[in-house]
């Protein structure tokens, strides 16, 4: 496709805060250029502070935070954040929602609307380019959404628990397919999720993040292949994970921060 | 390869119809026709009866006096240039409100600095009736026609100022985010994100305000106008004309509906996207 490559993150002893006191202090960790990097763990951890720092809409309170060496100051198309929802602009049609990041990086109208239309045909939304969010449902948002993302030909891929509000079929289509798209980009991503399950489908590595920054950190054994599902290797990289977070054979959910 | 990792995409929401059904709606429209028959025949027989139990109706016109004087006007030019006169002055003031309007709403809620320097001002400003503000147009404007202007530009600039600085605050932040993490500056920002999301909000401002307009533009026009459907009305009561001063407030009625109607409609136009519009039911 082209030459682009991901780009490798570094996290390095940052703290980041809404204003008052920290969220998330003393965090340090390292995401390789072009690998998916699951970060897991309840509520209140600073998951999301974490992508919003990554994203450039947080500046950082102490330490550093460098994509490839070059300290993080603001936002850059090179690195795109995905929401969990309604983060489509809800008076653009589908297309023109998708055409976005491509007008703003100035992209000529005809090429924009076409590799506008190429995307949306490759989560499977051909034929409903002109319907706007508000007449699609919950998964197609989501789909128009990763379309976008994808779109701007980010270096980085921010995405917060961007299935967090499907139902459980729709969010298995919807890690099929970001597993199906993924393979032709070289973005390395960042995902956040409640979801174990998810998080060991989809990673390459599984993160931990509790109270005192990265926990537990997972090689997951043959990534984005449904066909490990269960097996022993992946029931002890599981059990590790649900170890680390607390609370084996619970719900993720109630486990305190 | 691509196509067969997807699963079927789920049933899309229904594309909701406006719900008026083809009956429904012709009823409704002659109750409203019946609605206003109702009272022009009420007020022909109070009229016409000359009946005084209290509130006196026998020196009031009969709907027939004000048709036939009203039919009179409209072969009448001076009709037309009052009724131009009056609509340029509003349309104007107006229109000069609403991008004053939205530029300073936007700029008070997005500013700390703006806001603090601003908001002290329009509040002490606001609570004054504009069409008080009479003698300070006579002595600021060289010319009587900028006076009324102005009026007109203040009465609509504070609702059209309030409901904007409310919209542009009940923004979602996730849509400034997703155009900033883009590359979207803090133009973008504003003419693609702010501008169109606190449109709706907008609206209900630039509706109040032309009302309010009206009221002003034809109070201003009473007081010290040479022209214009206020004057005319009110010269017309000087005379002792009454059928020609209950035609003037027709005229006013009309105008008012048909500017409002205008705002309204064209406000429909741009926000067809809200979910709440498309559920239908007119009003």
């Amino acid at each position: 496709m082209n030459a682009r490559t991901g780009l490798a993150l570094r996290v390095d002893d940052v703290a980041l805060a809404h204003g008052g006191d920290p969220v998330v202090r003393g965090l340090t960790l390292e995401v390789r250029p072009g690998e998916v990097f699951v970060v897991v763990g309840p509520s209140g951890c600073g998951k999301s502070t974490l992508l919003r720092g990554l994203a450039g809409l947080l500046p950082v309170a102490a330490g550093s935070m460098r994509a490839d060496d070059v300290a993080v100051t603001g936002p850059s198309p090179d690195r795109a954040l995905m929401f969990q929802d309604d983060a489509l602009l809800p008076w653009r049609t589908a297309r023109r929602n998708v055409e976005l990041p491509m007008a703003i990086r100035r992209v000529p109208r005809r090429e924009r609307r076409a590799r506008a239309e190429s995307w949306l045909a490759r989560v499977g939304l051909d034929g409903q380019e002109h319907r706007l969010p508000a007449q699609l449902s919950g998964g197609m948002r989501q789909r128009v959404q990763l379309a976008r993302t994808l779109a701007g030909e980010p270096r980085a891929i921010l995405m917060d628990e961007p299935f967090g509000a499907l139902d459980a079929q729709t969010r298995g289509a919807m890690q099929r397919l970001l597993v199906d798209v993924l393979r032709t980009t070289p973005a390395t991503v960042v995902f956040v999720t409640h979801d174990v399950d998810e998080g060991l489908f989809l990673g390459d590595r599984v993160a931990v993040l509790g109270a005192g920054g990265i926990e537990t950190l997972v090689d997951v054994p043959h990534p984005r292949d449904a066909a490990t599902r269960g097996t022993p290797l992946i029931r002890a990289a599981r059990r590790e994970i649900l170890e680390a977070l607390g609370a084996p054979e619970t719900d993720l959910r109630s486990v305190p921060c | 390869m691509t196509a067969t990792v997807l699963a079927p995409a789920p049933a899309p929401v229904g594309e909701r119809k406006p719900a008026a059904r083809p009956r429904h709606a012709a009823l409704r429209w002659a109750v409203r026709a019946a609605s206003l028959a109702t009272a022009l025949l009420l007020w022909q027989w109070l009229t016409a009866a000359d009946v005084t139990a209290w509130v006196r109706f026998d020196r009031l016109p009969t709907p027939l006096e004000v048709a036939d004087q009203f039919g009179r006007l409209l072969g009448d030019p001076a009709y037309y240039l009052d009724i131009a006169q009056s609509l340029v002055r509003i349309l104007t003031g107006f229109a000069l409100a609403g991008l004053a309007g939205i530029a300073a709403g936007v700029a008070v809620a997005r500013s700390w600095l703006l806001s603090d320097l601003l908001q002290p001002l329009f509040e002490v400003i606001r609570p004054i009736p504009a069409i008080a503000l009479v003698p300070v147009a006579i002595l600021l404007f060289p010319r009587n026609e900028q006076g009324i202007v102005f009026i007109t530009f203040t009465a609509a600039f504070f609702p059209i100022l309030v409901s904007t600085r409310h919209a542009v605050r009940a923004l979602p932040t996730v849509w400034e985010d997703a155009v900033r993490t883009m590359g979207g500056g803090r133009w973008r920002v504003l003419a693609g994100v702010v501008l169109p999301g606190a449109l709706p909000g907008v609206l209900g401002g630039l509706s109040v305000g032309m009302g309010v307009s009206w009221i002003c533009v034809i109070s201003a026009e009473m007081i010290s106008g040479d022209f214009g459907v206020g004057y005319r009305t009110w010269h017309a009561y000087t005379i002792v004309d009454y059928p020609a001063v209950l035609v003037g407030m027709v005229t006013i009625g009309i105008l008012g509906w048909a500017t409002s109607a205008a705002v309204e409609l064209a406000g429909r136009r741009v926000t067809r996207w809200l979910p709440a519009r498309r559920l239908g039911g007119a009003r």
